[in-house]
């Protein structure tokens, strides 16, 4: 860290404090939690782009599938669901897993060939149609429970703290599957199997209602936080508040977010910790190695595609964990909002821009491009409203065009991306 | 007689569209290959560039309603789609001017190229977002139907009717002229033989005296060219919507994964066998069961393997099975 480092950070800060004098300090706090999400994103894609040079463009799926943990984790079960329908999907879950376990078996057990091949068919197919047959009278008992506000299994019932790992460990899962396919072929192959595994999800998430609640959206998710109506009933907070001279409802929201925001510091502060001692390490420069050359790294034996699936996996967690934090600070999940854009690529120009291969600047990437992320829009209606000025009131080009403010930000992220890949494809804080 | 009848069904509701569907994925599959082939590298931004130059087919084809032009029965988007074209080619000359040139010029790793052409994903998906708004928008006009299911219906005596559209047929039909002349371009044309070995082995191709940048530029154009006829093709056939051309990506790149990366006769193939099994996958078989099993059988349930909403499963399924069973895809293509 030298001094122009420390003053990009300090920029932010100042950034925040000026948000929090002229808005207000709610703002501020709401803004700083997003952009430390967006740094833990950022160091999940950097672990995969910067380390290991893994081109991944299915962020949006393994963060989709920690906010799922979320819910499996933390909400409580619904009793009558999982009398009724639990077994069903439970024995429906079992089946796929044996008939995929089964067909891994054959592929290894038996000599390639014909034999081979039909045998990997009537246990795919057949498995396929008893998962079916177990899931789908099941989910159809559990939609029906109650499905105003529950019509789905619920969760665990465990603390929400814990669905933050359990988020990680969704998003490896995923990772390793996909890594398996797709890594040791063409490089591309691994960004179109990404992109595709991160629309599956994002189906899923969207149509399983049983799971999910599908598009109801699952709301109430316990928060590892103090409740605000709970802090504006107890008399020792409000003395405090008092003594403090703020007001209570104002006071109670900031206290939240202060108490989310000291969590996320800690989680980023870990996962830092760890990546830079990673990132130092023998392991470190190996993965370094094979990303500058992987045919000299193979040359002097280290196995190529082992290595890129663990790093994929490392970095797939960590945007798993992301996804599951985020979950629990909205509070709901609502699948409609797993967009691309949000979570995928604004993560990858945060890491571009940040400083690919360098821990700090993917976080500084993340701090920035947030706070970017939630002016541009302003700032874009902002301008056009000047460029339209000139035109008639009320005249329907002008209307078109500052409507069309939202779709600024599509145009500036990308421009921002190619700028940064063409003038300056080290970032703001290069690798050393 | 049933047998007959569930085909009708079955000719009504998976051949037709999967034809129809299979020759706008196979269009759309032939560019990303083009550019697999003689640019190296995948191109994200396909997608875009089909809504691009179908926003600018709409565009004229609006402007052509307005002052009364019309080729009924013919949807007046026909008369729009050379405009289209040269809108696209322009676009897409000015992004490899711009953006891929430097890389080609620097030899980046191929991965590079690929993550530039998501910031051109974006930026064009902002600028059509811009002009045309992220809505749907319906631009088929002319007449509507062949043969309707139930004139089929009177005219054969069947109790289950066949529609065909006409915007179905005008697909296949340009699909067919398309392909043909690709193919002619690619095979008889000193052009086209300078742009086959290119792809087949830059080095040799340059020490031929082959000039890289014209052959990169004969690329983009008919890539550009059959971008946009795929793109208005299926928007007739469907709606326009960005966001829909985005999600198109993964049919296209698994058809053309299937078929083999660089291989044209792959990626019409592979477009085939994605619409094809995706249209059939999301299908509903109970009428079909219902004529041909006896009527205690009939089934009770859709008979549907997945819904609708999973049909990228379906794509993304496919290319798995490829990837882990034959990288190289069906015809051969570059696999490392």
């Amino acid at each position: 860290m030298n001094y122009r480092n420390i003053s990009l950070f300090g920029m932010i800060f100042v950034f925040l404090i000026i948000v929090g004098f002229s808005q207000s300090w709610n703002v501020a706090f709401g803004l700083l939690n997003l952009c430390l999400l967006s740094a833990i994103m950022a160091l999940g894609v950097n672990i995969q782009w910067g380390y290991a040079g893994l081109f991944s463009i299915g962020t949006v799926g393994f963060v989709a599938l920690g906010g799922v943990a979320a819910v499996v984790t933390s909400m409580p079960p619904v009793e009558e669901a999982w009398r009724t329908g639990g077994p069903g999907i439970l024995t429906a879950l079992l089946t796929a897993t044996v008939t995929i376990i089964a067909a891994s078996q054959i592929w290894k057990r038996v000599p390639a060939g014909i034999l081979r091949n039909i045998l990997m068919i009537v246990v795919l197919v057949g498995g396929f149609f008893l998962f079916r047959a177990m899931l789908d009278p099941a989910a159809a008992i559990i939609e029906k429970i109650n499905p105003a506000g529950e019509g789905y299994l619920g969760g665990l019932g465990l603390p929400v703290l814990f669905s933050w790992l359990v988020g990680g460990l969704f998003a490896a899962g995923a990772a390793w599957v996909i890594g398996k396919i797709s890594l040791g072929l063409r490089a591309d192959y691994l960004a179109i199997a990404t992109l595709g595994i991160a629309e599956i999800i994002i189906a899923v998430i969207k149509n399983e209602d049983w799971l999910t609640r599908g598009v109801k959206n699952v709301i109430g998710i316990p928060r590892p936080t103090a409740y605000e109506v709970d802090l504006q009933q107890s008399e020792t907070f409000i003395k405090n508040v008092n003594w403090l001279g703020m007001e209570v409802i104002e006071a109670s929201s900031l206290y939240v977010k202060f108490s989310y925001g000291i969590l996320f510091v800690i989680v980023l502060a870990i996962i830092l910790w760890m990546s830079e001692k990673a990132l130092n390490s023998p392991w470190g420069r190996m993965m370094r190695a094979i990303r500058d050359n992987e045919e000299a790294a193979e040359a002097m034996g280290k196995d190529v595609t082992k290595r890129h699936l663990q790093v994929f996996i490392l970095g797939s967690a960590v945007c798993g964990i992301a996804g599951a934090m985020m979950t629990s600070l909205d509070g709901l999940l609502t699948p409609q909002s797993y967009q691309p854009l949000r979570f995928t690529f604004l993560i990858w120009v945060m890491v571009i821009v940040g400083g690919s291969g360098n821990n700090w600047g993917a976080v500084l990437g993340g701090f920035l491009l947030w706070f970017f992320w939630v002016e541009v829009e302003p700032i874009g209606h902002w301008i056009l409203s000047i460029l339209t000025s000139g035109m008639a009131e009320g005249s329907s080009l002008k209307e078109h065009l500052l409507d069309s403010a939202a779709h600024m930000r599509l145009i500036t992220m990308g421009a921002i991306l190619l700028l940064t890949l063409r003038f300056a494809p080290k970032g703001l804080i290069p690798e050393k | 007689m049933d047998i007959l009848h569930a085909l009708i069904v079955l000719a009504n509701f998976i051949i037709v569209p999967a034809i129809a569907y299979g020759s706008q994925l196979a269009l759309g599959a032939l560019g990303i290959t083009l550019v697999v082939g003689v640019l190296r590298f995948s191109n994200f931004a396909h997608g875009e560039t089909m809504a691009f130059g179908t926003m600018i087919v709409i565009l004229m084809t609006w402007l052509f309603t307005a002052m009364g032009l019309s080729i009924y029965p013919l949807p007046t988007a026909l008369l729009a789609l050379p405009f289209g074209i040269i809108g696209c080619i322009a676009i897409v000359l000015l992004t490899d001017k711009f953006v891929y040139k430097f890389y080609r010029k620097a030899k980046s790793t191929p991965v590079v190229l690929v993550m530039a052409s998501l910031g051109v994903t974006f930026i064009m998906n902002g600028l059509i977002r811009f002009i045309i708004g992220p809505g749907d928008q319906r631009f088929a006009d002319g007449a509507r139907f062949i043969i309707k299911a139930r004139d089929f219906k009177t005219i054969t005596g069947f109790k289950e009717g066949l529609a065909i559209k006409v915007t179905q047929s005008i697909t296949l039909v340009t699909a067919i002229i398309v392909v043909a002349a690709l193919f002619w371009f690619l095979n008889k044309t000193r052009t086209g033989k300078s742009m086959r070995a290119y792809s087949d082995n830059e080095d040799l191709a340059l020490l031929s005296g082959i000039n890289p940048e014209r052959v990169v530029m004969i690329t983009w154009i008919i890539v550009a060219i059959l971008a946009t006829i795929a793109g208005t093709l299926y928007g007739l056939d469907k709606t326009f919507k960005p966001f829909t051309y985005f999600q198109l990506l993964l049919p296209m790149f698994a058809a053309a994964v299937v078929g083999g990366l660089g291989s044209p006769v792959g990626a019409i193939v592979g477009g085939f066998v994605i619409a094809f099994s995706e249209i059939s996958f999301t299908y509903a078989y109970k009428k079909v069961f219902t004529y041909i099993l006896p009527t205690d059988w009939a089934p009770t349930s859709l008979v549907q393997l997945l819904s609708t909403d999973y049909k990228f499963a379906v794509s993304f399924s496919i290319l798995v099975l490829v990837l882990l069973f034959r990288p190289t895809g069906l015809f051969k293509g570059q696999s490392t």
